[in-house]
């Protein structure tokens, strides 16, 4: 079947303010709260045109207040309401982080499935343009570390658009990360693979389905957000020198795909992690983890390799910040040096 | 509810329930924790017995709960705090899943998986938190709710006055305020943050005077009364339901248990319970009922006598239940 979709190309911004937007005609239970959605339309532009089309009654500008209105969105989501919630900046959960992990997370466990908490945790992250320590962090690791929120990681805006749909729709809590580096803003390079083409219509992708992005035989790259990016470009960096790479973009870390994870890595028989949140206990660990407690069945021809930011706070100055981040070149070196280095004895 | 004598008399009813309610947890809740059934060298064990872990009564506090929620349809919402029991009683929180729930039992309102600090019930629309200040924000979103979906449903934020401290208490007065939402916020002051007296944790004596901070009524409720309580809340929650937006109402009221059971209390001046219980809140307001002929003796046995059995029916009911399957422990993280 060959249904031509219309299609245009749009960035991330703009497919995940569509992908709202459009959530919002069709079901009048939702609306966005948070620092400056309304008049300004989402300082890394999430909701650009909703105030102009739904008012400020559902596009409901907030205080600089995330614990009031993040346990704003739980009152409301319990009474059957749909909120998305924009913390503008990851790194301010900080300051909001019991009413989401303490409350948004767990009261549908402790009433034993009773209570429904249909709300979207929207958020800013990542590094790469020199804002430092306390506004470039992903730290979405530390959201899946936790029970009871799915965490979704989009790379492009096709998928930007359709998980956010899938977000709108699901009845449980969803931390939905977008990294500020591939939105396609004006004022801020991106990298412009994530821009693409973007269906008109409404359109949903399930959780836990990973994206192969590439196919290749040498070594499976597991990344998400913004890496999966830099993976693409360093892949191709590859490629000219013979090395085929696969990279599995895992859109979702909750729920996450271990199935393709591990049919990857039991075909190339090389793992490697490209990560911007940090290295130690984080995701890196966790896909490395997974991959080890299947060696029965997967024959590894090289040690598990991990790109992520070092124990240290991210560091403002340009060219310490763009050694703390994992690169392109980077992930180059990496996968080379991992084939240079077999699996001992 | 309709005319007040009915109200008071549910006031007075309710405020029985609760207090044999909690008179009766206070004794379950030392089953199997004391010495000698326990580890030797121990003069408590908080894990073991029928009802494990922390539990925090509201004896004492009954004027609070029933005062409002006098005033509450089924479609209002009232979100509690740690010490929720009273709250939850008298918003109509049905006894024997309540008290399951403190048993860990399947049959629990929260399939066991909350405990005496997380009850949910959302046919009654209760919740309440283990977190200080936490229920603030919440009670704002279920009123920005009702805002929302047009209709005159309020909802009612608890807290202790160790919670007019928090962040969340602040933030939550001002969305309110601003966004004139139909909530009432009800500090019960029962003079102590666990330990900690008031004057030791509050630059003021009324948490009331900080409403005006916020652009909102301030009412201070200064004596533990069911009428006066029944009165402030009532204006209140008009007032909310009206439209005209939120109040923060402050009670002082009487814990007259420890701030959990087994608190040794060596805090708190000798004889100060003994003294609180003389101006006891229920027999006062059963004074005013005698007064207005709606109460007598033989009335007054009879409705105890089955509050009795109801609060036992509910002890029996949580005994006699299953614990969940440990395959229990694994559901509800997400809705199916």
């Amino acid at each position: 079947m060959t249904t031509q979709q219309k299609t245009r190309t749009l960035t991330m911004a703009q497919a995940i303010s569509e992908a709202i937007g459009q959530e919002m005609e069709r079901d009048e239970r939702v609306f966005v709260m948070g620092e400056d959605v309304g008049k300004y339309g989402g300082i890394f532009s999430a909701t650009t045109g909703l105030y102009e089309r739904f008012g400020k009654e559902r596009i409901m500008d907030t205080p600089i207040s995330e614990t009031a209105f993040m346990g704003a969105a739980i009152g409301a989501a319990a009474e059957g309401l749909r909120p998305i919630a924009e913390l503008m900046f990851v790194d301010f959960f900080g300051v909001c982080f019991d009413q989401i992990y303490n409350h948004l997370a767990k009261n549908t466990y402790m009433a034993g499935g009773n209570i429904k908490l249909p709300a979207v945790v929207m958020t800013g992250i990542g590094g790469g343009y020199n804002d430092a320590a306390q506004h470039s962090q992903c730290l979405y690791a530390s959201f899946a570390h936790m029970p009871g929120m799915k965490v979704v990681v989009p790379s492009n805006a096709y998928d930007a658009k359709g998980l956010m749909i899938q977000a709108i729709r699901d009845d449980n809590p969803v931390v939905y990360c977008y990294h500020k580096g591939i939105m396609g803003l004006s004022w801020m390079s991106y990298f412009e693979g994530s821009t693409n083409e973007v269906p008109e219509e409404a359109y949903a992708i399930p959780f836990g389905k990973a994206r192969v992005v590439r196919e290749g035989s040498d070594v499976t790259i597991v990344t998400l957000s913004q890496m999966v990016q830099k993976a693409v470009l360093a892949a191709d960096t590859l490629a000219e020198e013979g090395i085929s790479a696969e990279i599995i973009d895992l859109r979702t870390i909750v729920p996450l795909d271990t199935e393709t994870v591990l049919a990857s890595v039991a075909k190339t028989g090389r793992l490697l992690v490209a990560d911007e949140d940090y290295l130690h206990f984080g995701l890196s660990g966790e896909i490395a983890a997974l991959v080890a407690e299947h060696l029965d069945t997967i024959r590894l021809k090289a040690p598990v390799r991990r790109l992520a930011v070092d124990a240290v706070p991210i560091p403002f100055s340009r060219p310490l910040e763009q050694h703390v981040i994992p690169q392109v070149d980077g992930i180059v070196a990496a996968v080379k040096a991992q084939l240079a280095t077999p699996i001992g004895l | 509810m309709e005319t007040t004598s009915d109200r008071l008399l549910w006031m007075y009813r309710t405020m029985v329930e609760i207090r044999e309610y909690e008179e009766t947890m206070a004794k379950v809740y030392l089953e199997g924790k004391l010495p000698p059934k326990i580890q030797k060298g121990l003069a408590f064990d908080i894990g073991a017995g029928p009802v494990p872990g922390e539990m925090h009564l509201a004896a004492g506090q009954e004027p609070v709960a029933v005062g409002v929620c006098a005033h509450l349809r089924d479609e209002d919402s009232v979100v509690g705090a740690h010490r929720p029991h009273h709250f939850a009683i008298a918003k109509g929180v049905p006894l024997n899943e309540m008290t399951a729930e403190m048993f860990g039992k399947v049959t629990g309102l929260g399939r066991g998986k909350g405990g005496h600090m997380h009850l949910f019930d959302p046919a009654h629309k209760f919740s309440c938190s283990g977190i200080v200040g936490a229920g603030a924000p919440q009670a704002c979103g279920a009123a920005l709710a009702a805002k929302k979906l047009g209709k005159d449903w309020v909802a009612i934020a608890f807290f202790g006055e160790g919670a007019a401290n928090q962040g969340s208490f602040h933030e939550a007065l001002n969305l309110a305020a601003l966004w004139k939402l139909p909530v009432v916020f009800v500090c019960e002051d029962n003079k102590y943050g666990i330990s900690v007296e008031k004057g030791d944790s509050t630059a003021i004596a009324s948490n009331a005077d900080r409403a005006a901070g916020y652009g909102m009524p301030g009412v201070l409720v200064d004596k533990n009364d069911a009428l006066a309580v029944f009165e402030a809340a009532g204006v209140s929650i008009d007032r909310a339901r009206r439209g005209e937006g939120p109040t923060l109402i402050e009670v002082k009221t009487d814990r007259y248990y420890g701030h959990f059971q087994g608190d040794p209390e060596t805090y708190r001046p000798k004889g100060e319970v003994k003294a609180l219980r003389e101006h006891d809140p229920i027999p006062a307001l059963g004074a005013v009922l005698r007064e207005q002929g709606l109460l007598d003796d033989a009335r007054d046995a009879e409705l105890r006598e089955a509050i009795r059995s109801k609060v036992q029916a509910a002890f029996d009911f949580a005994r006699h239940s299953p614990y969940p399957d440990v395959a229990e422990a694994h559901r509800h993280v997400f809705v199916d």
